[in-house]
């Protein structure tokens, strides 16, 4: 691994509410390396994500991205985004080419698009095996393929980093497999991979560290935890209902 | 067509057409944002204006046009800053808005609440050649925002989120928007009526969305579905005697009926053309359930 730091958290506090939801995580992403973001609800990994791409407003510490000050960041073109995915839709029907084409300005100036740019999103629909959709609704789209079309609007920019909340989340085996190897396809082109997410899954094998967090505080940092006893079984996968925010923290199985 | 010897008409037709690419062209971002009722809220806040127009004897239109603008810049500050309590907030800014209209064009000399009504349901013959210059500079605006920044307004609209981790001005759009609405209510004042204006910019945005499937397309529709009936509610509006601003309206809503009625078969047509053209891409071997939904969609 190179050591020159694309993400930086040091002694990042937030709350949501009143409530502490991150309370002083330290966190670096390298250059190249591909970091999961491990706990269960509540832990405040979807939290600290959105903290470094400036969602979530912090209370303390310091955040930096590229090597620049989070707040003087302007270089958003080299990070691509993918929320976690929503039900709500717009009200208006929307082309998974022009969802796609979203992710695309910020390489743009004044959101002209060039023939580059329209050929670097259909090369994002590529990679994420969508482009005989190019013209189709997004509402008439599976959740494996709605998903997939947000991580092609992140690629979208070609960007060198990418974050990504909960992408398997609610996603088919197929998608999946595409996912994982998009998400392959892409470090091996030298990005560097910043995900929130609930379980390994089929992304283990491409994920360098696992940092895993508890109650708003970093509990392990380093090697991916083994999944033990059923958890570790060919095919396993938690289906559970998301809990409350304010429930305790639910046994995942990652740790015990 | 005797209806355009009269420079009355002329100027009202004019109108209808800008008041036609307009509205829709505002209200297809409105839609997409679920604001669909932001331009009755300006509208309200509009007549304020009107009523300073006439106790200041300065022109209702730019009067209405500054008003409303400050009434829709207050209204993204509230959605930013007060959330919860943002309703409040804007039923005080819609009903005092909606008073001080009557106040003021009372306190005007000479003036009544009668005044108000060719501005509240749109008149034909009030269309004035300073109106007519006010309302052409207004719609130049509106286009020029709805159309050249549509990437960025269709991807704000879309998602938020999103938009601003690209590095767009997310704030800054926000508030053009909201703008832009703004300005759109008093280009369409003086031939729908302030308290119809919502109608043309939700509505044929509405109809439009019963036939397309991209963003697009919707927005071509709609403005082509608005300009058709601004002209035709005019023109009706004009041999038959009838106000404009309620028959646009009741076009409007009539084109939405049509096309919802038209859409059912189309969509119909349309997915046995997708499962030709894609053999095997949704299995049909295994027999579902009549009572499953169809589109099998995966739970988040």
């Amino acid at each position: 691994m190179t050591t020159e730091p694309v993400i930086t958290l040091r002694g990042v506090r937030a709350e949501l509410g009143s409530r502490p939801v991150l309370r002083g995580i330290d966190l670096t992403v390298h250059r190249g390396e591909v970091v999961a973001l491990l706990g269960a609800n509540g832990s405040g990994k979807s939290t600290a994500v959105r903290t470094v791409i400036g969602q979530v407003p912090v209370t303390a510490g310091e955040i930096e991205l590229f090597g620049a000050e989070r707040r003087r960041f302007r270089d958003w073109a080299r990070v691509g985004y993918v929320p976690q995915r929503t039900t709500a839709a717009g009200g208006v029907p929307a082309t998974v080419t022009e969802v796609v084409s979203s992710g695309r300005l910020a390489r743009t100036r004044f959101g002209l698009f060039r023939k580059a740019d329209r050929e670097a999103v259909r090369r994002a629909l590529e990679l994420v095996g969508m482009a005989d959709r190019a013209k189709d609704s997004v509402d008439a789209l599976s959740g494996g393929q709605h998903q997939r079309v947000l991580i092609a609007r992140a690629l979208a920019c070609e960007p060198d980093l990418m974050i990504m909340d909960e992408p398997m989340a609610g996603v088919d085996l197929a998608s999946q497999e595409i996912l994982a190897e998009t998400l392959r396809t892409q470090v091996g082109r030298g990005a560097t991979v910043l995900l929130v997410l609930h379980e390994l899954g089929p992304l283990e094998p491409l994920i360098d560290r696992a940092v895993v967090l508890r109650d708003g505080c970093v509990l392990h940092d380093g090697p991916p935890p083994k999944a033990v006893g059923q958890h570790a079984l060919p095919g396993h996968d938690h289906v559970h209902p998301h809990a409350p925010a304010d429930a305790g923290p639910i046994r995942t199985g990652l740790l015990s | 067509m005797e209806i355009l010897d009269y420079a009355f008409m002329q100027r009202a037709l004019l109108a209808a057409v800008l008041v036609g690419v307009t509205a829709p062209a505002v209200g297809v971002y409105l839609v997409q944002r679920r604001q669909a009722l932001m331009g009755d809220g300006i509208g309200h806040v509009a007549m304020t204006g009107v009523g300073l127009g006439f106790l200041l004897s300065w022109s209702p239109v730019w009067m209405a046009a500054v008003v409303s603008v400050l009434g829709a810049v207050f209204m993204e500050l509230v959605r930013w800053y007060a959330r919860t309590r943002g309703d409040i907030a804007l039923a005080m800014l819609f009903y005092g808005g909606m008073a001080g209209g009557v106040m003021f064009i009372n306190l005007a000399p000479g003036g009544s609440t009668s005044n108000l009504s060719s501005f509240l349901f749109g008149s034909l013959s009030t269309v004035s050649p300073s109106d007519v210059t006010a309302i052409c500079v207004l719609a130049a605006f509106v286009v020029l925002v709805t159309v050249g920044l549509r990437r960025q307004l269709f991807a704000v609209s879309q998602d938020e989120e999103f938009a601003r981790v690209t590095g767009l001005p997310v704030r800054f759009l926000n508030l053009l928007t909201a703008v832009t609405a703004a300005v759109t209510v008093s280009v369409a004042m003086r031939v729908v009526g302030l308290l119809l204006v919502s109608a043309l910019m939700v509505v044929p945005v509405a109809a439009a969305q019963q036939l397309t499937r991209s963003f697009a397309a919707t927005f071509a529709v709609a403005v082509a579905i608005g300009v058709s009936v601004a002209v035709g509610g005019t023109v009706t509006s004009y041999y038959q005697d009838v106000p404009p601003g309620a028959t646009i309206v009741l076009l409007t809503i009539g084109a939405f009926i049509l096309l919802t009625a038209l859409a059912a078969p189309l969509s119909r047509r349309r997915a046995r053309a997708q499962a030709a053209a894609r053999p095997g891409a949704d299995p049909a071997e295994c027999s579902i359930p009549a009572s499953r939904p169809a589109d099998g969609k995966v739970g988040a």
